[in-house]
């Protein structure tokens, strides 16, 4: 006879480790680690609609990863360094508008843009001073760049090698999701189907040499930050999650070779129970489409893993100090969804980049809810509610039908569906309406925004103190960079370009030891970026309206 | 007469959720819109406000960059001899707006500007640049 769910997941509860901790409410009234009737779906157990782990935050907290990155490398270092001296896990680097681009500082299109959202990396000098005295096999780095996550990855490789430390060693995460930048955030370089070939190209080398490096973070942040509704993240999200899987299949790679590789990122919206629904679906969705339809046989392929950021669009610019309530609310419906990391945005960001104080604010937020509220007890607390069981089961039914959409773009194929829809301006036009009717329901006063269209007493109260970023980095850094033009081998830079131009021209070669090799020769960000595009060719997105 | 509008964004920025929403806001007033699409110079959009005859020229900016950006549309406009003037849209802080209003932005809207400010400020400054 078959164990019962619980018995199952009383064994891998019984198996994890826990934190020193007693769990009880604050009146002793003793808690148990998960609430439901014995034949329930479980966490830890397939298909995780109630969290990947059997104990949840009973053995481990989330990571509360908070994003940073600013001027040049040697600013960012420092505020590196003070991140890990204040406890923090893991790194999380914020790139430059030019660097999202791949142009170098002193491209006339980086004007007023150098360090101003993140760090510059123009080359392998600034990767180097960007980790410098760093412990790159003890701390995980994220690194959210997309169109230049090819050149990205091969500088932080070339920059550990030079320090000794073995592409194996290497733990952290490349947000490499290029389908979301045509969908949505409108970052993008190359056209889809080539930028797709360097995505295939650097899950191919993680997968054989970096066994400790996620290659993609499959990202819904932004879609719904573009407009979608939660229904329309969850389902684009994870339909682009399949074609990375579909991608790697293609690159002669197993499902279970990529899935366990693959981590998401999900936004916190204020509609409280929708979010948390939304993560439920999310996890069971993943774990069933691997299962079922991917024949992944490795559990660690059918776990949805996911960080979670609060909602910027959410955040007013009218009574700032009002987002620290907003924030709050999202952030404890990731907490309560499962999420395995955190990001929490400052009530200045409405205003400008986050100031030393609202940031602190924003990371002491995240603390009240772990240490004070006793939330971490008891995983997935909503489980077996009415209301989410069928919030949670009608957006798995909704992303369903939105798969099937895809599907038949793509003739059977998701790859083809969502690279299809992206040159149709399938999604890229229901965002657009999505947005579109959230802003008719608010001007028309259907939907109330605090201190927006009501509540307005207080909107003229002083101003908060913001950050103010100037245009003295970006000389700084075109300083930099012209150094390291001065002082490289120009013979060296020119076999390398040739090399990446030839192996560029070649769809079946992988081109990571290309650039690897260019990263050495101190062949910039923009060089490297601009031999390619001359192969590949430039995406011009033709909007409509 | 129907106000023609150019929405444009500059520069690297690729935030287009609010440029598409305005645009369709300007046009459910009755207002022509023409958008330039995303990574545009200060050239480009002067090259286009003036070959498409607009009234106005709407820049749409998120990333922290108009200080810098705004005023070049508005001197590549005034190059070529346009008066067309040139409102701003986006995460623009209230301590920018003198500098702004000193380099020849018409009007600035910040974060939560409704769509019955935005059609009554456009009125305003066409009107005033028509008289």
């Amino acid at each position: 006879m078959t164990p019962s769910a619980y018995d199952q997941w009383l064994a891998l509860y019984e198996a994890s480790a826990k934190r020193d901790a007693t769990f009880t409410t604050m009146s002793g009234i003793p808690l148990k680690p998960v609430y439901g009737p014995s034949d329930a779906e479980f966490p830890g157990l397939f298909p995780y609609t109630r969290g990947v782990h059997a104990s949840m935050y009973r053995s481990r907290l989330w990571t509360m990863r908070m994003f940073a990155g600013f001027g040049t490398a040697i600013d960012t270092n420092k505020r590196f360094k003070e991140i890990i001296a204040a406890g923090g896990q893991g790194l999380s680097t914020a790139f430059d508008m030019p660097t999202l681009l791949g142009l170098d500082s002193d491209d006339p299109m980086a004007l007023g843009e150098v360090g101003r959202c993140g760090v510059a990396i123009d080359s392998l000098r600034d990767m180097r001073d960007l980790f410098k005295d760093i412990d790159l096999a003890a701390i995980t780095t994220s690194m959210t760049i997309n169109s230049p996550a090819a050149v990205m990855l091969a500088l932080f490789v070339a920059q550990a090698e030079e320090r000794g430390v073995a592409r194996s060693q290497l733990g952290g995460t490349l947000q490499n999701d290029i389908l979301k930048e045509y969908q949505a955030q409108k970052e993008f370089v190359f056209p889809p189907r080539q930028s797709m070939r360097l995505v295939r190209d650097t899950i191919a080398f993680t997968a054989a040499e970096m066994p400790k490096w996620n290659s993609i973070s499959v990202s819904g942040y932004h879609i719904r930050e573009a407009g979608s509704t939660a229904v329309e993240e969850l389902a684009f999200t994870l339909a682009n999650g399949f074609a990375y899987v579909e991608l790697a299949r293609q690159a002669g790679l197993g499902v279970d070779d990529v899935a366990p590789r693959l981590s998401f990122f999900f936004n916190a919206h204020i509609d409280f129970f929708e979010e948390i629904a939304k993560y439920r679906a999310a996890r069971r969705l993943w774990a069933t489409w691997m299962k079922d339809h991917y024949k992944a046989a490795n559990e660690l392929s059918w776990k949805l893993r996911f960080h979670t950021q609060t909602a910027g669009v959410s955040l007013t610019a009218q009574q700032p100090e009002v987002n620290i309530a907003r924030t709050a609310i999202e952030a404890l419906a990731g907490v309560l969804g499962g999420t395995q990391s955190l990001h929490t945005n400052s009530m200045d960001e409405a205003l400008a980049l986050p100031s030393e104080k609202a940031a602190r604010i924003a990371l002491r937020t995240q603390q009240v809810i772990a240490h004070e509220t006793n939330v971490i007890d008891v995983a997935d607390p909503l489980g077996g509610s009415w209301f989410v069981e069928e919030l949670t089961d009608e957006m798995a039914r909704e992303a369903e039908e939105i798969f099937a959409e895809i599907e038949l773009m793509g003739e059977g194929s998701m790859l083809d569906g969502c690279i299809k829809g992206i040159e149709e301006n399938w999604f890229q036009g229901r965002i657009a309406e999505s947005a579109y009717q959230l802003e008719r329901a608010f001007n028309r006063g259907e939907r109330i925004v605090v201190g927006v269209n009501d509540f307005t007493e207080g909107n003229d109260d002083a101003d908060l103190e913001i950050l103010r970023i100037t245009n003295e980095d970006e000389r700084k850094q075109i300083g930099r960079l012209n150094e390291v033009r001065r002082d490289r081998d120009e013979d060296k830079v020119l076999l390398a370009l040739e090399e990446l131009t030839k192996d560029a021209m070649d769809p079946e070669v992988n081109l990571m030891p290309a650039l690897i090799n260019a990263a050495r020769a101190d062949v910039t960000v923009g060089e490297m970026m601009g031999a390619m595009e001359k192969v590949f060719g430039r995406y011009i997105e033709i909007p409509t309206l | 007469m129907t106000i023609r509008v150019l929405v444009a964004k500059v520069g690297l920025d690729g935030h287009d959720r609010g440029i598409k929403v305005v645009a369709r806001l300007l046009r459910d007033a009755g207002m022509e819109v023409v958008y330039t699409g995303l990574f545009q110079t200060p050239e480009t959009v002067a090259n286009a406000a003036i070959q498409e005859d607009v009234d106005v020229v709407g820049l749409s900016m998120l990333s922290g960059a108009h200080l810098t950006l705004a005023p070049l549309v508005v001197e590549a406009l005034r190059a070529q001899g346009s008066d067309i003037p040139v409102i701003v849209g986006g995460i623009v802080p209230n301590n920018d707006l003198d500098d702004l209003k000193a380099a020849g932005v018409a009007a600035v809207f910040g974060p939560g500007a409704s769509a019955l400010e935005m059609v009554a400020s456009i009125n305003e400054v066409v009107s005033q640049t028509r008289a």
